[in-house]
């Protein structure tokens, strides 16, 4: 029968939220009682049938609502969406990956044939059919990387290898945690994360560029980041940080429940055949502190996580001025008793 | 005034020296011109024949005009703004043998703009020697609306397009030759944030 996708949206009346069987799939990103930063890398193995991890490329109940509200913030803002020269081939790539995985996964929501370089794909949840020939741009309605990842939840940064190094030279950006596309595009490894505190000192990045430098086609990697997000909002860009700047001030003890919401990102690293550039989907998930506290566990150690965050920390993730509302709201869930180890709710 | 390493992104600056190479462009401003007259103590015989200075004081007057000229460069541009410039070096660039070596000096605005030139004509950013010199004053890309505001000495800054409150970071785009400025009251407008003269 297949996913019953929500209507719902990320802005405005933000009618978003999970559905019952969605809030006990969320993948909770602390597998432990404190976070620090760790290169928390693994292989993307598949996981259990129904989790995030079930299929390569996850596609769920927020699928059709997240890929309308993209359309909006590209109508608005083009540069969200850049490529440069170099890069096509690997858009190609990622085209290829991702149609491939997504009409494997999802059968009854997508379907690709291939005739040689014609290629005919089916996407029925958005009312696409269209037929083209691969390497061959002018058959799109967009260039290969946008075309995809207008159908693709999450946002994509396509790295190109050299120099001993990966370059951000293409990507599509519009649920992002507040950095820029437009600004970050053509920098290095180390220049594009400059501004993450603690961790440049702590070797995460050395080692981190290492590993990603090595992932071999079909070996992708994966790891889990994290921060919060005032109302289900996808696009917290720092383009429009004087637009959604302001929630942060509306944090009430009453109103924690809705608007406070964990924003954990799915982070997968991809060889690509052709261009032997790195993809890196980041898809995002949200789960309000409502939903979230329907698992005691999670309620819990998200309260001492959030209470025992590091200063710095807490600033780069924009907190400040509401995490001692949030974690008086979250204390309330806390008894001070063990969790259970791992990161699955109880 | 020396400029400190802080975050990855954030350029740094060296010392100008005379590299090996067939052909050798050097740009400065008022401000950058002493490095290349510095640099011209060590350089070896036959240096400055093969070279050109493009030299843009700006409003800083002249000063240097005449002991850059007396080095005798190949060619000798003297303009009155980098972008008025800029065309000039694209071509420059654009029609460069391998041999060319570029030597950068003065503000971080000028060493920004013209590397930008010399790397959209495919010259690597690394091979281009850079020295800072005079004023701290900033490119700074508004991230709201991607006016830049130039010559930015305070922290924070109006954006000179779209009249935001700028915080200037220390990220730093060499596509963009640009500091990154974002809205330092963005959550709450009516917070009066002092400005003070940090990059003077």
């Amino acid at each position: 029968m297949g996913i019953q996708f929500r209507k719902e949206t990320f802005r405005d009346d933000f009618s978003f939220k999970n559905s019952p069987e969605h809030v006990r799939r969320f993948p909770f990103p602390f597998h432990e009682d404190s976070y620090m930063y760790a290169v928390n890398i693994e292989p993307h193995k598949p996981g259990p049938k129904g989790s995030v991890l079930e299929f390569p490329f996850d596609v769920d109940e927020h699928y059709v609502s997240e890929m309308e509200d993209r359309a909006l913030v590209l109508a608005e803002d083009p540069l969200r969406c850049q490529s440069l020269p170099h890069m096509t081939l690997a858009g190609w790539d990622l085209l290829e990956l991702l149609m491939v995985s997504m009409a494997e996964s999802y059968p009854e929501h997508f379907t690709l044939t291939r005739d040689g370089d014609t290629w005919h794909w089916i996407n029925r949840p958005l009312g696409i059919d269209d037929t083209f020939v691969f390497g061959d741009t002018s058959t799109l309605p967009y260039g290969p990387m946008e075309y995809i990842t207008r159908q693709s939840q999450g946002d994509y940064c396509i790295l190109d290898q050299r120099d001993g190094n990966l370059w951000m030279d293409a990507g599509i950006v519009t649920t992002q945690a507040d950095w820029s596309l437009d600004f970050d595009i053509g920098m290095n490894f180390f220049e594009w994360h400059a501004p993450v505190p603690l961790a440049h000192e702590k070797g995460i990045f050395t080692r981190a560029l290492k590993f990603l430098l090595n992932v071999q086609q079909g070996q992708p990697a994966r790891r889990l980041n994290w921060t919060m997000t005032i109302n289900p909002r996808l696009d917290t860009s720092p383009e429009n940080y004087h637009k959604w700047g302001p929630d942060r001030t509306t944090v009430t003890p009453e109103n924690v429940g809705d608007k406070v919401h964990l924003r954990v990102e799915l982070q997968t690293f991809w060889r690509l055949p052709r261009s032997n550039a790195l993809v890196f989907p980041i898809r995002c998930y949200l789960i309000k502190m409502d939903e979230l506290a329907t698992s005691p566990k999670w309620a819990k150690r998200l309260h001492r996580v959030i209470r025992d965050l590091p200063e710095e920390l807490a600033t780069y993730k924009g907190l400040t001025r509401y995490r001692p509302t949030l974690v008086e709201w979250l204390s309330k869930y806390d008894d001070g008793g063990v969790t259970s180890p791992g990161f699955g709710p109880d | 005034m020396p400029i400190e390493p802080t975050i990855k992104s954030r350029p740094i600056y060296g010392t100008l020296s005379p590299q090996k190479g067939t052909e050798h462009l050097l740009i400065a401003d008022a401000e950058g011109a002493q490095a290349i007259l510095d640099l011209a103590k060590s350089a070896p015989e036959g240096f400055f024949a093969a070279a050109e200075i493009v030299y843009i004081p700006r409003a800083s007057g002249e000063g240097h005009v005449a002991a850059l000229k007396a080095l005798k460069p190949a060619r000798f541009y003297d303009g009155p703004s980098i972008a008025a410039a800029l065309p000039r070096l694209r071509q420059t660039f654009a029609t460069a043998h391998m041999g060319l070596r570029v030597y950068l000096a003065g503000t971080e605005g000028l060493i920004g703009q013209a590397m930008l030139a010399a790397t959209e004509a495919g010259i690597d950013y690394s091979s281009i020697q850079t020295e800072h010199r005079g004023s701290l004053a900033r490119r700074v890309q508004c991230v709201h609306c991607k006016g830049v505001t130039e010559d930015v000495t305070t922290q924070p800054v109006t954006c000179a397009h779209c009249g935001l409150t700028l915080f200037v970071r220390d990220h730093y785009s060499r596509r963009l030759a640009a500091f990154q400025g974002v809205c330092i009251n963005a959550e709450d407008r009516s917070e009066q944030v002092p400005v003070e003269e940090v990059f003077p």
